[in-house]
């Protein structure tokens, strides 16, 4: 495979929930047609070798105009990746149209790979990998106390969330209790990074959906929260405050007069935005009925979170599998029925309110008590304690230097994220750094879903379905 | 935290008695009798190790029993052991609210492993990334090509043997600055 470098084969249809009809075919057939590729494309070459290799963007090579093989191109059965188009657009008259990477509203670095048929999409295909930076093979040369400062840079968004889902992962194999302070600490900072990563959602899809000042309304109402962060973390993004063993520090003083300022503002935001947007007919016309999925497609593809919601899945792990003590608050599970982009509006927008009534149970019920787990090989000791207590030197020294071991074992754990099933699979032989670390994000099923949901749709309507699903690329690549 | 840390004794009849959603995996275990189920950790961890030739029958009847979201597919490189690589699908329940984690080995000699997107569609994007950073090649994949790394990569990042590489820094006035 690795010695034909920019030929993809096999065919590009849209995932679905049918087998493929050419799942049969054995390796060895397999096998002979892609070298029978990779010798037709070699061979059919008049440029040199460098230029072949030249580009990192792949190879640049020109397929022989009256070459034998070039039916099994109009079958799609091979294409061709970059800067060519190939045969099919010629025959059945499709046009085909690049979209990102660096399109405004592919919210980050997601390219698309279009085949229109007029106005029509005829088939999508998502090609992603542009900010892949290898963060699942650097978290395994961290340690479990620096693992939370990588992770915490995968979704951008929902930093909280990467730190909460690691923290669990690791937690649940060192077999640590979390205090009840820390814990509702973990819901407080989770939640209203869920309010302020639908905020930025709801910034972005007014804006592709030409509502342009809704960004600034959304922005703005997100920095009351990320003021929040900041003065509770120090940072407004990439926190690690979450850690394995609790979290870094206590809330600052002063902390419930922020967050009562939060519950104010931000509803009030809310229900300007729900009366820009509601009544709008623009809004509705460009979202109802667009980029619709389905229940039994949602699931085939591992589509969770608000998508799989507004489809009609009542499912959300904070019921399901309930995390850091979330169970002891009240809150309702919204779902829509249509699965289509404005139930997907409707859904995060009553999830920012049932997010904001956590918080404020939060508020009205934090207890009081320790905020990271008292286990000195896991916590570092106070800073009072380190000039009284050898002992606690020698932790603090070997917690900073060298981390501390997790028993071998391998675990899984998930929370809610604002797009979906966050999950974080950790495999550890024993030692201070994990062997292995991956990420399940949600934003890699959803951009493997777009093309079941843009299939056959209106051109206008890819950044309409794009903004509903939410995509962080941070998050799809890694 | 947990019930049973750590637990390597798998999962019997009469161990699966202690609630009424556990005894989901009997019609499973009857006709996979090669299946070793095992639960780690907590109860919602549950795992089948699963030998590669019934790999894709029992993903299906995975599906077929209730376990009919496909959540995720990772590989791993355990590299001294035999079989060197794994790779670890995740499946959920929404009905019985219950998560399956199956184990797969992958010879390292000769990485090959069935594809599963013919029962799981969104199984496509993860077997890629499998492939691309692993080199674990997926039987039956309808497009199996390089996801995250660019199409002329070479070599597989995620191999145990892939050196993270570095940038040599030059110190002033080191002796090794030479």
């Amino acid at each position: 495979m690795s010695d034909t470098p920019n030929v993809v084969t096999g065919d590009l249809e849209a995932p679905t929930t049918e087998a493929p009809a050419e799942a049969e075919s054995t390796s060895s057939e397999t096998a002979d047609r892609k070298r029978e590729v990779h010798d037709m494309w070699v061979a059919g070459t008049e440029e040199p070798a460098w230029m072949r290799s030249y580009t990192d963007e792949g190879a640049q090579e020109i397929l022989a105009a009256e070459d034998e093989s070039a039916p099994e191109l109009t079958r799609g059965t091979v294409v061709e990746d970059d800067f060519i188009f190939d045969d099919v657009a010629d025959d059945d008259e499709l046009q085909i149209l690049n979209m990102g990477p660096q399109h405004p509203s592919t919210h980050g670095v997601l390219r698309l790979h279009l085949e229109l048929d007029g106005e029509t999409i005829r088939r999508v295909k998502p090609i992603i990998g542009y900010l892949h930076t290898g963060m699942e093979k650097t978290a395994e040369t961290l340690t479990y106390m620096q693992g939370s400062t990588n992770v915490t840079r995968m979704d951008y968004l929902s930093p909280m969330h990467m730190e909460l889902a690691f923290s669990l992962a690791v937690e649940s194999l060192l077999g640590v209790e979390i205090p009840e302070r820390g814990q509702a600490i973990r819901v407080l900072l989770t939640e209203l990074n869920r309010v302020s990563s639908h905020l930025v959602w709801c910034a972005t899809q007014g804006t592709d959906l030409g509502a342009v000042s809704m960004l600034i309304f959304g922005l703005r109402d997100r920095e009351y929260i990320l003021q929040f962060f900041e003065k509770v973390t120090g940072l407004r993004m990439n926190h690690n405050f979450i850690r394995p063993g609790g979290v870094a520090a206590d809330l600052p003083d002063g902390w419930e007069e922020d967050i009562e300022a939060i519950l104010q503002k931000v509803p009030q935001g809310v229900s300007e935005y729900e009366e820009l947007f509601n009544g709008n007919p623009i809004f509705r016309d460009r979202t109802m009925g667009v980029g619709v999925i389905t229940p039994e497609e949602c699931k085939a593809l591992g589509v969770s979170g608000p998508i799989a919601r507004a489809s009609g899945i009542n499912w959300d792990l904070r019921k399901a599998f309930p995390y850091s003590g979330i169970d002891k608050y009240d809150f309702d599970v919204p779902v829509g029925k249509h699965g289509d982009v404005w139930d997907r509006y409707l859904v995060r927008m009553e999830e920012i309110k049932q997010s904001l009534g956590i918080v404020k149970q939060v508020l009205e019920t934090i207890p009081g008590g320790d905020y990271r787990t008292t286990d000195r090989k896991v916590t570092p000791p106070p800073r009072k304690r380190i000039d009284e207590s050898m002992e606690a030197l020698i932790h603090h020294f070997k917690l900073f230097t060298s981390g501390f071991k997790v028993p071998a074992g391998e675990s899984y754990a998930a929370v809610e994220s604002p797009r979906g099933e966050l999950g974080m699979y950790v495999v550890s032989d024993g030692r201070e750094k994990p062997w292995r670390l991956h990420a399940r994000t949600p934003s890699f099923n959803h951009v493997q879903a777009l093309p079941t949901m843009m299939t056959d749709s209106l051109v206008a309507d890819i950044v309409a379905t794009i903004a509903s699903a939410d995509p962080v690329l941070g998050d799809v690549d890694r | 935290m947990t019930d049973s840390p750590m637990t390597d004794s798998p999962m019997t009849d009469s161990a699966m008695t202690d609630g009424p959603v556990t005894d989901v995996f009997a019609p499973l275990a009857k006709a996979f009798p090669e299946v070793e189920f095992e639960q780690v950790l907590e109860s919602q961890q549950d795992v089948a190790h699963v030998p590669a030739d019934r790999y894709v029958d029992f993903v299906a009847a995975a599906r077929t029993a209730g376990f009919d979201v496909f959540v995720d597919l990772c590989g791993v490189d355990y590299l001294r052991s035999n079989p060197r690589y794994e790779v670890v699908t995740n499946l959920l329940s929404h009905e019985h609210v219950r998560r399956l984690r199956i184990r797969v080995g992958v010879s390292g000699t000769e990485p090959v492993l069935s594809s599963i997107t013919s029962v799981f569609p969104g199984a496509n994007f993860y077997e890629r990334e499998v492939y691309d950073l692993f080199g674990i090649v997926f039987d039956g994949h309808p497009d199996l090509t390089r996801i995250l790394m660019p199409d002329d990569w070479e070599g597989h990042p995620l191999r145990k043997n892939y050196s993270v590489g570095s940038v040599p820094v030059r110190f002033k006035e080191s002796p090794k600055a030479q």
